[in-house]
């Protein structure tokens, strides 16, 4: 984890300062092989949530791994379908179709994760 | 070494039967205990505990398939940065980042962040296949190493898609005829934590690191080689700075030339007591004394000897630092140090219990290899003793002098020995391994110590079986003849030196009066020699007057026979004698 659990005020003021400088715009990578059922889930779903949830304020890039594999090393992807949030920080990364968007949600911190 | 994809090879009862293709690891011991090496173009499990060794046998499989088998690799980490494998490499002797730009070895380390990942649903692991294979179709890899794939499951929750994917990446990488090693963490119960064995079901091999009486040493067992006869032992392995090697006993086997050349033992009359010449090399010469009975003093003979023969020598000293053998030799007129600065004698002292006993083989290999010597001390080799049972011993040093044998090195090993009278177990354990042994006793009578030499056994040649008093002077070792005393028992020291001097003296003794009556016999015979000169004086005296006598005589004669002719001439007798008698010449 990137924040210091030692000291939360501070941890709160760098959060905040994120939140300003980065006015919440997303930047989100989807990497997948090809269009296979699984890929083709993952890209539905993403863009289903991204236009509800962050319309205006996203840019996503959807790469083929099949097309462009030296990415994959670069971007540290092993499974797949995998979703990069690149920014905000801290970067996340979402393993799967993204067929369940509690989950999803939560990871992208859109809806606060449960108690 | 067979590099082909299969070979055909007939078996004694004529069938063909599918020989293993084989790829060679070029790790010293390893291709040896697998009979060539791992199954070409499988993969192979290696696990073992944490710091056994796994991550380096996996990239010593890589290197030497990269440099001496023309086979690039790909090496996948999963746990080590590509900068730290490089950095952790190089003090192994390996120049990775070499490698990685002549593109005959490729690092890829899988980053898994598990506060990063979250499971949003169903997935595979192709971004793993797409990296590894573009990785091998990149330098044309024909070898892998995966380590450790199970760190994935310590991002990945979802057990049941690992395993599935670990199927078919184990049958992918069959496909791709890559030879492939995955390293495992040991489980509790199973050879890896995750059960790994289950996919890989080729070749097992299993690394130990286990801890006897405070050394540690690495051990390495095939559990498991379908296909192909394998060492099934456990078989000890080290990591030094020349990489991995395992040694094991049957590596070496009883191949070596015995030379009949005989080497100076340095001390002449030890030499006499085998037969004049020494000890034959490539022999290995157990040196067993007590406490300060001069085994080092005989091994410095004999590493000065080759020394003076122009060979090298290396001296592995276990109690003595080199400066404190080079005093010492001093001390009894053997001067070492121009061999050392002349570079024909090296030192190598260290404490034994700074590595462990395979450790030690290795860097006795090592500076065999290196130093290319013709004659090895090991003083004292007692001193390893302590680092392990005596089978495991026995085990190292059969290795040992076989290895040297194979280098026709003569050595010399000198041991501590408890007790002058009786032998201890480990000299009788280590004493059938030696070809000739040498027992430096420590023998009191009238109280004092003195040192014994008896030659126990010298195989291959005619020895003397006498003890020799051994000493040490100040020109070096001196072995004197013992002296019987006159109740048969050895005389040593100062009681051989008080019968010397009574012998001394009764010599002089017998000296004195042989002497005397050689003088009374000369006085005799010179007294004899007057009286017949005096005799013959007196006959030469008595001779002349009696020529002169008969001289008198024969005048008279002659004149008296003159007058009877003179008689009868005037008596005009013709008496018949007198005119054929001639006249005699009167005196």
């Amino acid at each position: 984890m990137r924040t210091d659990p030692g000291n939360k005020s501070t941890t709160a003021e760098f959060e905040k300062a994120l939140n300003r400088t980065g006015d919440g715009q997303y930047v989100l990578r989807l990497y997948l092989t090809g269009s296979t059922i699984r890929s083709n889930r993952a890209v539905t779903a993403i863009k289903i949530l991204c236009e509800r949830y962050l319309k205006g304020r996203y840019d996503l890039e959807i790469v083929d791994l099949r097309q462009h594999p030296d990415r994959a090393d670069a971007a540290q992807i092993f499974a797949l379908p995998t979703l990069v949030k690149v920014l905000p920080l801290p970067s996340r990364r979402l393993v799967g179709d993204l067929t369940d968007p509690d989950r999803v949600l939560i990871a992208l911190d859109l809806k606060p994760a449960k108690k | 070494m067979k590099t082909g994809s299969e070979n055909i090879m007939e078996q004694a009862d004529g069938t063909p039967t599918l020989e293993l293709a084989k790829a060679p690891t070029g790790i010293h011991g390893l291709d040896e205990l697998t009979g060539g090496g791992l199954p070409k173009g499988r993969p192979t499990l290696l696990c073992g505990s944490a710091g056994c060794g796994k991550t380096l046998i996996a990239m010593e499989f890589l290197v030497r398939g990269a440099t001496e088998y023309g086979e690039p690799g790909v090496f996948m980490a999963f746990e080590e940065r590509t900068e730290e494998l490089a950095s952790n490499f190089a003090s192994l002797g390996h120049d990775l980042n070499a490698l990685v730009a002549q593109k005959k070895l490729m690092l890829n380390f899988v980053h898994i962040e598990p506060s990063e990942i979250e499971e949003t649903g169903e997935y595979d692991l192709e971004g793993l296949f797409i990296r590894l294979g573009h990785a091998i179709d990149s330098i044309g890899a024909k070898r892998v190493v995966l380590d450790t794939i199970e760190a994935l499951f310590s991002g990945l929750n979802d057990t049941a898609i690992l395993r599935a994917e670990l199927r078919r990446l184990f049958r992918w990488l069959k496909d791709k005829g890559v030879t492939a090693i995955i390293t495992g963490e040991r489980g509790e119960t199973t050879f890896t934590r995750h059960g790994l064995e289950e996919y890989v079901a080729d070749c097992v091999i299993l690394l130990d690191h286990r801890v006897a009486e405070n050394m540690a040493t690495r051990r390495l067992r095939i559990v498991k080689y379908r296909g192909s006869n394998h060492g099934t032992s456990e078989y000890p392995f080290l990591i030094d700075a020349g990489g991995v090697s395992i040694r094991t006993i049957t590596s070496m086997g009883l191949k070596h030339i015995a030379s009949t050349e005989r080497v100076s033992s340095g001390v002449p009359r030890l030499d006499a007591m085998m037969g004049g010449q020494g000890y034959y090399r490539a022999s290995s010469v157990l040196v067993s004394g007590t406490a300060g009975s001069g085994k080092t003093s005989l091994a410095a003979h004999f590493a000065a000897a080759a020394v003076a023969r122009g060979e090298r020598c290396l001296w592995l000293a276990f109690e003595e630092s080199a400066s404190q053998i080079i005093r010492n030799m001093r001390s009894i007129g053997i001067d070492l140090e121009p061999a050392v600065t002349q570079g024909l004698l090296r030192f190598q002292a260290e404490r034994p219990t700074t590595s462990g006993m395979e450790m030690h083989l290795v860097s006795v290999r090592m500076h065999v290899k290196e130093f290319q010597p013709r004659v090895v001390v090991i003083d004292p080799v007692t001193n390893l003793i302590s680092l392990g049972s005596l089978a495991e011993i026995r085990s190292l040093l059969i290795r040992l002098i076989d290895f040297l044998k194979m280098q026709q090195i003569t050595a010399l090993f000198t041991s501590l020995t408890t007790d002058g009278t009786c032998l201890g177990a480990t000299d009788a354990g280590v004493s059938s391994l030696m070809d000739t042994w040498l027992l430096l006793r420590d023998l009191e009578s009238g109280a004092e110590h003195n040192r014994g030499l008896h030659l126990l056994k010298s195989r291959g040649m005619a020895h003397s079986n006498q003890v020799r008093e051994f000493l040490l002077t100040n020109q070096g070792v001196e072995l004197r003849d013992v002296y019987l005393g006159p109740s048969g028992a050895m005389l040593m020291g100062s009681a051989r030196d008080a019968l010397e001097a009574q012998e001394k003296a009764a010599e002089l003794v017998r000296e004195q009066l042989t002497e005397g009556k050689q003088r009374e016999l000369e006085r005799k015979r010179q007294a004899m020699e007057a009286r017949i000169r005096v005799l013959r004086a007196e006959y030469e005296v008595e001779q002349a007057e009696i020529l002169k006598g008969i001289g008198q005589d024969q005048s008279l004669a002659d004149e008296l026979a003159g007058d009877r002719i003179e008689m009868g001439k005037r008596r005009e007798a013709d008496a018949t004698a007198t005119p054929q008698t001639p006249a005699p010449d009167g005196k």
